[in-house]
């Protein structure tokens, strides 16, 4: 052999060497593992992009589209041109205030006119006058008109009567029962009529100076809206925004965000532990290719020559288990998506590409990461192992190998999940773990000994081999460790996790909103609730009023480019008091102002709109409310969950500093549905009150969370299934070592039972500890994403502890007495032959 | 010790390779055997069917009055751990147990209690006294060797079997062993079976076994 082969030749020698590896088994656990850790990768990553998809198409139902663009003057025609050349579905509505009167009675109404096509996405329901709500495709016909129920009983106009809109008649044919695109900011909605689009210029409502919102709707293919969104991002001036359903709704945005995160905590999950089964494949790679090595360099290949062999192989390897971990994860996903056609009920998108070269790449990162140092010591190995077969290759080269392994971990997961936030505490939660659970496991297999020494020889011996192999047996314990935390954390944790999630908004959070209670009438309504029987809401004060300044330095739309920001600061805000944060409010800088505190001017804004509108502690606010200056600087920002539908303010401030301005009161309330004559009596006794129905968005909210869970749920199963594999793939890990143990203690004359109990003493020793480890590493880490992340409470759950220390024990002794059961059958006759 | 009629045959694709061929021969007890010859002629074979580490296709082996046929594997351990030595060409010690520990194996499988004394004892015996505490990779070939000679001698054994003991040493260490291999064989009245192809080795026994091709064509005495 020459050590001056070219490219090709190594290349060539690699695939020659790639085959006989193949053929003897060599390379089988690592090819294996690699195939599985893409495979899980790829499964999660194609199914978590489409469900993705899928949640963000079935937010879009709430918007009644997936993009809007909005605007307070007609839309010029590059717009419609734009989407029609990206094959973009649209609908224009155009809506405006304005008085609608039926005999002697008039009300101000939000006058929406609509064309054939609208809603592209959700469902439009109507009630004819037999009252049964139905679901149309079409739209008031030409002289028709469709009122809301709350237009029908302040007007007390009925299905086949007329009122009148402007100068134009109209035939009131059906109540409007659920509208998709119901108004943002449910703060600000008015009751609603919808009419033909053609019958528009008959009222004689739209002139100069009229109040009308234009807005463009879109449907269609993700490449194509993304492709729009971008035009008209760049074409919309003042005046005008472009809205998809995370901008339309917080509350929407917070649990889409949250799905995001479970989804994302799934596939981080499924990369730990494939990262996990390929180190160990590796190792024992490596470790089987110091002979090998040691006779290329006997037989003259040059260092540069053996590492690049080797590489090679590895590339090709690495390569090959790719494609085909890519192809098995593709028909994973597609099964699973079959599988859940029926609970997810909106289609699924086709799958991107990207998760196939993720798992590709994947795959070469941990590779590169977990097998290149090892790889390196290959061309240091003495040449003289020929010879002496316990020579290895110069230490601390495996110390650089964790390192590179980590390393290759956490870019894999910030690559991953593009969460810095949930990356570092689940590898902080991890790290952490492994580094206590190093020392705790190196003291208890010290102890283990000792232990061992009184009693039978199985346990002397199998205790002894867990002290006599100290590092290694750490390392195991703390591999086996991480891959049952990740069992526990997918299995009880997530159950946890999710449950509390559902709490959070549980079947009788408040669905309907009471808007516009005047001073005078908060007793009033606390009387009425009482009236009828149930428990008065809190209800919350609200003066309105217009952010001018921040530390002094004038704010208006102009001051950003982002669409939110601008918005937020044309509009009025609902600022209100309270002496203490509400209980789901958390302060995440800053103090909260005592309790007693009166008559201060100083505020607590909500963490989000701070960002956005890039408001820090300690700034100086200034707004304008009703017409005279309000001043007071930040003490703290709060962290508001705003899918929990309950009253909540972006801006607070202390008791008595806002008594000298209007205020209007504000609550929620749970309402059944066959309750819903309370309402009427309700209306009727105040008819000054905006009652808001957020029933439909709050269903939705619901389903969706539900729809979720599911998804989680299965993503988290697949993840189990490569955890059961890295478990395998640890014990494998010593299977050799065992085997030439076991032949020579075959052949000093030791029974299959002192066999078996010696090997199964040493398994459940070791499961038991990484069991134990793993239920302190999964508390913890539940702890933190609780509390950190999710933002749901958190307590421990006594069952991880006893599972933990079972199942690990049970576990791993059951895996490794089938994963090593060649051991109990190898002939003793190898000993002569491994001569 | 008895073999009668030994065969083992191995299937290789589509023909069947004969690699012992009918090979019968008894041996006394404290008796001193070589088994010589060309290398693929059938000695390790041979020797694994003796110590009961494999089973013939055909014939028996009688080993300290037992047929190892009639014995399962299990079987067949319990006789080796009571009856049997072995020293092996690459000394096959466990990298992970110390010298002591290595030593102390066989007895400890065997359930002895005085398998720590017993160790020390035998390892002080080949020179190794100062080396208890040493891993196998810190030790020398010779010193391996002496380790692997301290174990097998640890039962005691009544039959020693020995597989090229002195093949991975240079020559005046393999001398050492070998002389130490014969002292300890005389002091404790074992019968020793030896493969080898070391000529000056296979003189020092009383009698040599010379296969060729899986057949025994010679039984030189003396």
């Amino acid at each position: 052999m020459t050590s001056r082969l070219n490219l090709l030749g190594t290349l060539r020698l690699a695939l020659r060497l790639l085959g006989r590896d193949m053929r003897a088994g060599e390379l089988r656990l690592m090819a294996v593992s690699l195939l599985v850790a893409v495979a899980s990768f790829t499964t999660v990553a194609f199914f978590a992009d489409r469900v993705k998809l899928a949640l963000s198409q079935e937010a879009s139902q709430l918007l009644g589209a997936d993009l809007v663009v909005v605007s307070d003057r007609p839309l010029d025609d590059t717009f419609h041109t734009q989407a029609r050349d990206l094959r973009l579905t649209t609908v224009e509505t155009t809506r405006f205030p304005s008085m609608v009167v039926a005999g002697e009675a008039s009300l101000l109404t939000e006058i929406k006119a609509i064309a054939q096509g609208y809603p592209l996405k959700g469902k439009l329901r109507i009630a004819g006058a037999d009252g049964a709500p139905r679901e149309v495709k079409t739209v008031p016909a030409a002289g028709e008109t469709w009122l809301d129920q709350r237009v029908m009983a302040r007007l007390s106009v009925g299905v086949g009567e007329t009122i009148k809109v402007g100068s134009r008649e109209l035939r009131v044919t059906a109540q409007i029962v659920d509208d998709p695109d119901s108004n943002i900011g449910f703060l600000n909605v008015m009751p609603r009529l919808m009419l033909n689009a053609a019958d528009l210029p008959s009222t004689g409502l739209i002139t100069v100076g009229s109040r009308v919102t234009y807005r463009l709707m879109l449907a269609g293919d993700r490449n194509g809206l993304a492709a729009f969104r971008e035009f008209a991002r760049a074409k919309v001036g003042p005046g005008q925004r472009v809205e998809d359903v995370r901008d339309a709704r917080p509350e929407i945005r917070s649990a889409l965000e949250r799905a995001e995160k479970f989804l994302g905590l799934a596939s981080l999950l499924s990369v730990i532990l494939a990262a996990v089964a390929v180190a160990l494949a590796a190792r024992r790679y490596i470790e089987r290719h110091l002979d090998n090595c040691a006779m290329l360099r006997c037989l003259g290949a040059s260092r540069a020559l053996t590492v690049g062999v080797h590489a090679m192989q590895l590339a090709v390897l690495g390569l090959a288990a790719g494609i085909a971990g890519c192809a098995v994860g593709f028909g994973a996903q597609w099964g699973l998506s079959q599988l859940l056609a029926p609970v997810v009920q909106v289609a699924l998108p086709a799958p991107s590409l990207t998760p196939a070269l993720q798992g590709i790449a994947a795959g070469f990162v941990l590779l590169l990461g977990f097998a290149l140092p090892p790889l390196l010591a290959l061309g240091r190995v003495p040449t003289l192992r020929v010879l002496r077969r316990d020579l290895d290759p110069p230490g601390g080269i495996a110390w650089v190998g964790y390192a590179a392994g980590l390393g290759a971990i956490v870019a894999l997961i910030v690559w991953h999940t593009r969460d810095l936030e949930l990356a570092g505490t689940v590898l902080g939660g991890l790290l952490g773990a492994a580094a206590i659970s190093g020392l705790i496991a190196w003291l208890l297999v010290r102890a283990a000994a000792s232990v061992g020494r009184g009693a039978g020889f199985a346990w002397r011996f199998g205790l002894a081999n867990l002290s006599r192999r100290a590092l290694a047996s750490v390392v195991q314990v703390v591999a086996l460790g991480a891959g049952l935390l990740a069992l526990i954390l997918l299995s009880i944790t997530r159950g946890d996790l999710l449950d509390n999630w559902k709490r959070s908004l549980p079947p009788d959070a408040p669905n309907r909103f009471l808007v516009n209670i005047q001073p005078d009438q908060v007793e009033e309504i606390a009387r009425f609730f009482a009236e009828e029987g149930r428990e008065a809401p809190k209800l919350f004060p609200m003066v309105r009023g217009r952010l001018t300044a921040i530390n002094g330095r004038a704010v208006n739309s102009g001051s950003y480019t982002e669409d939110r920001a601008r918005r937020l600061v044309d509009r009025e805000f609902n600022l209100s008091w309270a002496a203490t944060p509400q209980a789901d409010n958390q302060i995440v800088a800053g103090r909260f102002w005592d309790a007693g505190k009166r008559n201060a001017p100083e505020f607590s804004v909500e963490q989000g709109i701070a960002e956005t509108l890039r408001i820090k502690l300690g700034d100086t606010l200034t707004y304008d409310v009703a017409g005279s200056e309000l001043q007071g600087p930040v003490t703290s920002l709060r962290k508001v969950e705003w899918d929990s539908f309950r009253v909540n303010f972006f801006v607070l401030s202390p008791p008595g500093t806002l008594d000298d301005y209007p205020a209007s009161w504000v609550t929620s309330f749970h309402l059944p549905q066959a309750d819903s004559a309370m309402l009427d009596r309700l209306v009727k006794r105040f008819p000054n009150l905006l009652v808001v129905d957020v029933a439909a968005i709050l269903a939705q909210i619901q389903t969706m969370m539900d729809q979720v869970i599911r998804a989680v749920e299965f993503v988290f199963l697949f993840s189990v299934g490569a955890g059961l594999l890295v478990l395998f793939a640890a014990i494998q890990s010593t299977h050799d070592e065992r085997v030439r143990e076991a032949a020579i203690l075959r052949t000093l004359g030791g029974s299959t039972r002192q066999l078996a109990y010696a090997q199964a003493a040493e398994f459940l020793v070791v499961g038991a500890l990484a069991g134990l480890l793993a239920a302190i590493g999964a508390t913890a880490v539940g702890w933190v994403l609780a509390k950190q992340i999710l933002h749901v409470p958190y307590a421990i759950n006594p069952v991880v502890w006893v599972v933990g220390l079972l199942a690990g024990g049970a576990g791993v002794l059951i895996a490794g007495l089938v994963g090593t059961r060649r051991v109990l059958h190898v002939t003793p006759m190898e000993t002569l032959r491994r001569a | 010790m008895s073999a009668v009629a030994l065969t083992k045959q191995v299937a290789t694709g589509s023909a069947e390779l004969v690699i012992l061929d009918s090979v019968s021969f008894d041996i006394e007890e404290g008796e001193t055997v070589a088994v010589v010859g060309a290398s693929g002629s059938g000695k390790t074979t041979l020797l694994g069917l003796l110590a009961g580490l494999d089973l013939p296709t055909s014939g028996a082996v009688h080993l300290a009055g037992r047929d190892l046929g009639s014995l399962d594997e299990d079987g067949r351990a319990a006789l080796r751990g009571s009856a049997v030595g072995f020293v092996f060409q690459s000394f096959q010690l466990l990298p992970a147990l110390t010298a002591l520990e290595n030593v102390m194996l066989p007895l400890e499988l065997s359930g002895s209690n005085e398998a720590r004394a017993t160790a020390t004892r035998l390892l002080e015996r080949v020179g190794l006294g100062a080396r208890l505490e040493h891993y196998p990779r810190q030790l020398s070939g010779g010193e391996q060797q002496r380790v692997a000679i301290a174990r097998a001698f640890g039962g005691p054994p009544r039959v020693l079997f020995a597989d090229e003991p002195t093949g991975n040493l240079d020559s005046a260490t393999g001398r050492e062993i070998a002389d130490l291999m014969f002292d300890l064989n005389r002091e404790r009245s074992t019968t020793l079976v030896l493969v080898t192809h070391d000529e000056k080795l296979s003189q020092r026994c009383g009698r040599r076994l010379r296969l060729a091709g899986g057949k025994l064509i010679a039984d030189e005495r003396g």
